[in-house]
């Protein structure tokens, strides 16, 4: 038996404007565990990056140390890609932000990799403005390492063995908007029509977003008492209407009537139409962003969608000013200020 | 639309073509009788073709471009659970299987091939197509269009050339034949003529006790296998092989021995079937027909008297008039006895030709030009009378609304040429059947048969094989000849001919532990592979040489590979799903979908890639969790069983489904093979 993908695909496959189908954005076969929702997110980047005609050598895929971690081996074969040390990837992507702008920077990283070990990197990264999009495979566990509690975890859900958890959970959503970061949406593996538009308008949004997709880890925290588990979020998701992502110089299609959708401009002038539960939600208004978090938290609801944007932001490169050009492709003369230069250097030191 | 091109028959009854909505079926129904409510198939067939052309004008299927890739389906209602317990939806997705008029169980033998297990493979074949060996070289293998790797990748599995590999590797396989009970049932069978379809009846009656008495005209049984196929096509040992190992199962052979009376025999018989093919090759009545009778030749009787080796030589330059097989067969022959130019010409353009595209292809290999849009006018006649040329007319075709027309340009031209060989069609004859027996002919003197018992309007004579309803092929005439054995078997034990078997089937899980299959889902992904040819120059020079040499071991087992196992059917519980989209993930061909359910015009086109394939079927699970539903478009999945090893829950299982046809073997089971 080979559990090896066929290469060959469906004939009628539908092509984007490079000429590539959906399977040229793929990955090695993935080893994580059947159902697993890693998965199926990694399925969502390929068809938000297929749709968006990204070229995949100008992706790099960093991560740190986790199941969710080990995800960016199973998308985007042609990309770069660095997998980095436990909770260090913000970092990296931090250097690598300063050092090339050039490349689209997708982050891969879980609730243990972000919100326990790598906290402190999370916030400054967020802090920066680093620009890049920065999963969360939210699965209230660390999976890899058997199914520890980490710091998402609700505090009525139990691990599989019937243990009590007694820390309350991190919200990285709102912890994210209160840190600055410029794309904030909340979603879950298991709902593709709405996660794949939030990953299309974070990819063309310029500065931090994240993504905080629940994903339920199919071996350790999918049991009756988990509040990660598919039965439960299917349960207790309040999708925020829906979401389409429009490309730029398209049409938006749905219509809805006045004051039930809002439209989010993005960096490249594409668009994010969104579908409002609510006529008084604002998602440009962080103050109303965070309010409307607790308040469906408070209901025992889990609100998803785009939680939060500020299209106007300055992206970290820009920030400090540094030069447009990636650092490697800088000529001798770029770098080097000349002798003249040198010499009023010198001179004001003196 | 009076042919039987929107309906088929499976499991003894007709069925319909198109791909209708499951809401549908219940209106269109699967059996012919009982939805049109008349009992007559004849009559039967033009009420269903109304029902149809109605339905096929909501059934358009709109052009296929860039941006339309629609399809008009009827139907309002929201499609519903596939049945699977109706062996039927499963037996249709093993695509050769299910267009083989035996319904041979194809991916199974190609999976005892790969596992070198000859002997089993070659009874597989042996129980539903009786003539492996022969059809292994000579079979108009309708399974190989139909093979799905012909959608999924390239070229179809080599079926047929396979097939032909379970004989040349086999052992001795007599242990295994089912035994012949000593003491008979009684009942006593006449067989006219001992070709494909008599043999097969032979076959199927022997084991059951019947005594059967074969009557042929000629000195040796086989029909056309023998006096028509020609031998480089098909070696002699191969077709003594097989078909006197039916004869040594019991059969009294009468060999020389013609009918001329239906009514002189049909008396010391219980049942007869008639099985004498269709014998009358049709005559060109063009100007100088009778003048130079001599040197023009009707193609089968020439490719008889050959085969008995009454005619050992031809003249130099030949021309063979037809476009289908047996054009090709004369040409090849032709060459082979010392003709040093022939041509083939053929009215249609050779796009239209009747010859299967690799019997073309033989022909133009050996240097045989085809002549197309070339009509036969006139022939010619030297000034002693002898024929030295033929005068043709030039056609064009011309295409209006599908239709084909061939339109003279009045452009003539002369070829010249020793001999002419005919092979423009056949036709049946029946003067040895008196009028008044109580068998009904139709307007062009063909018997009146029915498509299901292959009764004639006298109950006890059955027809089948090309005398039935005229030229077919090797393989109907074996598919005939079960059905006639049964309605046989049935009106000799006083059982209605339409209380007829059920195929056997199983669904069997493949799953062996976690991470474990017990079948070999790692098909080769090369091209198809050609077989080996003798040396040419040899080969054109000695009409007995096989000119195929068939696979050897190696390339057999390399082409086993590509098979894509069909047969290993998905399996779906709705009510192990978790929705986490595993399989939809890994599926490499996107089969699958989870979706609402809706219309099935508008579920095809709302599947990850738009479900284009009408003759395709969707798989369509009972209502999950979240409302929605399971769609796998049946058209495109290679069978990898990715789908059952990805699903954490089981929901998918890879289940082995295991249909036998309906035969009277069935009835008694050939031995199971003895394990040392
Ligand atoms: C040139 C040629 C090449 C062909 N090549 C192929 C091929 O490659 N593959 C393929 O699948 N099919 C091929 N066919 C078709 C195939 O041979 C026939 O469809 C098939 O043999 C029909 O079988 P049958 O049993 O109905 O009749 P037949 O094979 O025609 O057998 C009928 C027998 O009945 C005997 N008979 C007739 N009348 C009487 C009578 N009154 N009394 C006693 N005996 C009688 C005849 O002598 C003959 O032996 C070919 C046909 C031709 C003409
Ligand atoms: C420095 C360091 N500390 C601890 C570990 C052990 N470890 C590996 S993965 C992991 C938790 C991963 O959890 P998460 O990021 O949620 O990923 P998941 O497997 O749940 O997707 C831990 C603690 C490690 N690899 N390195
Ligand atoms: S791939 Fe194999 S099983 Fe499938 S249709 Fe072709 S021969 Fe049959
Ligand atoms: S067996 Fe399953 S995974 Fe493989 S092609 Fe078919 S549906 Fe897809
Ligand atoms: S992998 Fe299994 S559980 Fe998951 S969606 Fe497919 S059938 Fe359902
Ligand atoms: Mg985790």
């Amino acid at each position: 038996m080979s559990y090896f993908k066929p290469i060959n695909k469906h004939p009628n496959l539908e092509k984007n404007k490079l000429g590539l189908t959906r399977r040229d954005y793929e990955g090695g076969v993935s080893t994580l565990c059947a159902g697993c929702g890693h998965d199926s997110i990694s399925a969502c980047i390929i068809e938000a990056c297929f749709r968006l005609n990204i070229e995949a050598y100008k992706v790099a895929k960093l991560s740190g140390i986790g199941c969710s971690s080990k995800a960016p081996a199973y998308f985007l074969n042609a990309s770069h890609g660095f997998n980095s040390v436990h909770g260090r990837m913000p970092s990296i992507a931090t250097g690598a932000n300063c050092a090339n702008e050039d490349l689209l920077y997708l982050g891969v990283s879980g609730d243990g990799d972000s919100a326990s070990i790598g906290i402190g990197q999370f916030i400054h990264a967020i802090r920066r403005q680093v620009n890049m999009v920065y999963f969360v495979e939210n699965n209230g566990t660390y999976g890899l390492t058997k199914g520890q509690f980490s710091a998402t975890n609700d505090l009525e859900s139990k691990n599989k063995y019937g243990e009590d958890n007694l820390f309350p959970p991190i919200d990285l959503t709102s912890m994210a908007i209160q840190m600055g970061a410029s794309y904030v949406a909340r979603s879950f593996s298991g709902d593709r029509d709405q996660l794949v538009p939030l990953i299309m308008g974070a990819i063309q949004h310029k500065g931090f977003a994240l993504l905080d997709i629940i994903s339920p880890c199919v071996t350790f925290n999918n049991h009756d008492s988990s509040t990660k588990s598919y039965d439960y979020i299917r349960n207790h998701n309040e999708a925020m209407g829906k979401t389409d992502f429009v490309p730029l110089g398209e049409e938006i299609k749905t219509n809805y009537d006045d004051g039930s959708s809002v439209e989010v401009k993005l960096h490249d002038g594409s668009r994010l139409s969104l579908e409002k539960i609510d006529h008084n939600f604002d998602p440009t208004d962080a103050g109303k962003s965070l309010e409307l978090i607790r308040e469906k938290d408070k209901e025992g609801k889990i609100i998803t969608g785009l939680l939060y944007v500020d299209n106007k932001c300055k992206p970290l490169t820009e920030i400090m000013d540094l030069p447009d050009k990636p650092l490697n492709t800088l000529e001798q003369d770029e770098l080097c200020p000349g002798s003249e230069i040198l010499e009023e250097i010198n001179k004001g030191l003196s | 639309m009076s042919d039987k091109k929107y309906l088929f028959k499976r499991n003894n009854v007709w069925w319909v073509k198109l791909a209708v909505p499951l809401s549908l079926r219940s209106e269109l129904g699967y059996d012919l009788r009982r939805t049109t409510g008349e009992k007559d198939l004849d009559k039967a067939i033009p009420i269903r073709d109304k029902i149809i052309e109605e339905f096929k004008t909501e059934f358009q299927i709109r052009k296929v471009n860039a941006d339309d890739k629609g399809i008009v389906l009827r139907g309002t209602e929201h499609m519903q659970k596939t049945d699977i317990s109706d062996p039927q939806y499963f037996h249709k997705v093993v695509d050769c299987q299910y267009a083989c008029p035996a319904h041979t169980n194809v991916p199974e033998y190609i999976r005892l091939i790969a596992q070198k297990k000859y002997d089993d493979a070659y009874m597989l074949n042996w129980e539903s197509n009786v003539f492996p060996g022969i059809l292994g070289r000579t079979c108009d293998r309708p399974c190989e269009p139909a093979c799905r790797r012909g959608r999924t990748h390239d070229k179809p599995v080599a079926i047929c050339r396979l097939k032909r590999v379970t004989y040349d590797y086999k052992n001795d396989i007599d242990p295994y034949l089912p035994d012949i009970p000593k003491v008979k049932n009684g009942k006593k069978i006449g067989l006219i003529g001992a070709g494909p379809a008599s043999l097969t009846v032979a076959r199927d009656l022997l084991p059951l006790g019947y005594e059967v008495t074969i009557f042929e005209k000629d000195n040796k049984p086989g029909g056309l296998m023998r006096t028509n196929i020609p031998s480089f096509r098909l070696p002699a040992e191969v077709l003594d092989e097989e078909v006197y190992r039916i004869i040594k199962m019991g059969a009294e052979l009468k060999t020389n021995s013609y009918i001329d009376s239906l009514e002189k025999v049909i008396d010391s018989f219980d049942a007869v079937f008639v099985g004498t093919g269709a014998p009358k090759g049709k005559d060109l009545e063009i100007p100088g027909r009778k003048e130079a009778s001599e040197n023009i030749h009707i193609g089968i009787d020439w490719l008889t008297s050959i085969a008995f080796e009454h005619t050992k030589s031809i003249g130099k330059k030949v021309i063979v008039i037809g476009g289908g097989n047996t054009a090709m067969d004369c040409c090849r022959t032709a060459i082979r006895l010392g003709a040093d130019d022939v041509k083939v010409t053929v009215r249609s353009p050779k796009s239209d030709m009747k010859a299967s595209d690799w019997e073309l292809e033989e022909a133009i290999d050996e240097g045989i030009p085809i002549l197309d849009n070339t009509s036969p006018k006139e022939f010619l006649l030297d000034d002693e009378g002898k024929l030295k040329g033929m005068k043709f007319e030039k056609m064009e075709a011309q295409y209006t609304d599908g239709k084909r027309k061939l339109i003279p340009t009045g452009e003539e031209i002369i070829i010249e040429c020793d001999d002419v060989l005919l092979a423009i069609g056949q036709d049946n004859a029946f003067p040895w059947i008196e009028k008044n027996i109580g068998i009904d002919f139709n307007e062009w003197d063909c018997p009146i048969v029915d498509k299901t018992t292959m009764q004639s309007s006298h109950p006890k004579v059955f027809f089948g094989g090309d005398a039935a309803w005229g030229p077919e092929n090797i393989i109907w005439a074996v598919a005939h000849g079960h059905q006639a054995a049964i309605s046989i078997d049935n009106f000799c034990s006083e059982v209605d001919l339409f209380d007829r078997p059920p195929p056997l089937t199983n669904l069997v899980s493949q799953k062996m532990g976690i991470h474990e299959w017990s079948y070999d889902n790692d098909v080769s992904q090369e091209a198809r592979l050609e077989v080996p040819h003798a040396d040419l120059k040899q080969a054109l020079n000695d009409l007995k040489m096989e000119v195929e040499l068939g696979f050897d071991e190696k390339l057999a087992l390399d082409e086993a590979q590509r098979c894509l196992n069909c047969d290993m059917q998905t399996v779906f519980q709705e009510k192990l799903c978790i929705e986490c989209d595993a399989c939809v993930d890994i599926c490499p061909t996107d089969c699958i979908t989870f979706t609402t359910n809706d219309t099935e015009e508008k579920v095809r086109e709302k599947l990850r890639v738009p479900a284009l394939n009408l003759d395709q079927d969707l798989y369509v699970s009972g209502k999950l969790a979240t409302g929605r539903v399971m769609i796998k478009d049946e058209d495109m999945c290679v069978h990898c069983g990715l789908c059952a090893e990805r699903c954490p829950t089981g929901a998918w299982d890879i289940q082995k489904n295991n249909y036998i046809e309906a035969h009277n073997l069935n009835k008694s089971r050939v031995k199971a093979k003895e394990v040392a």
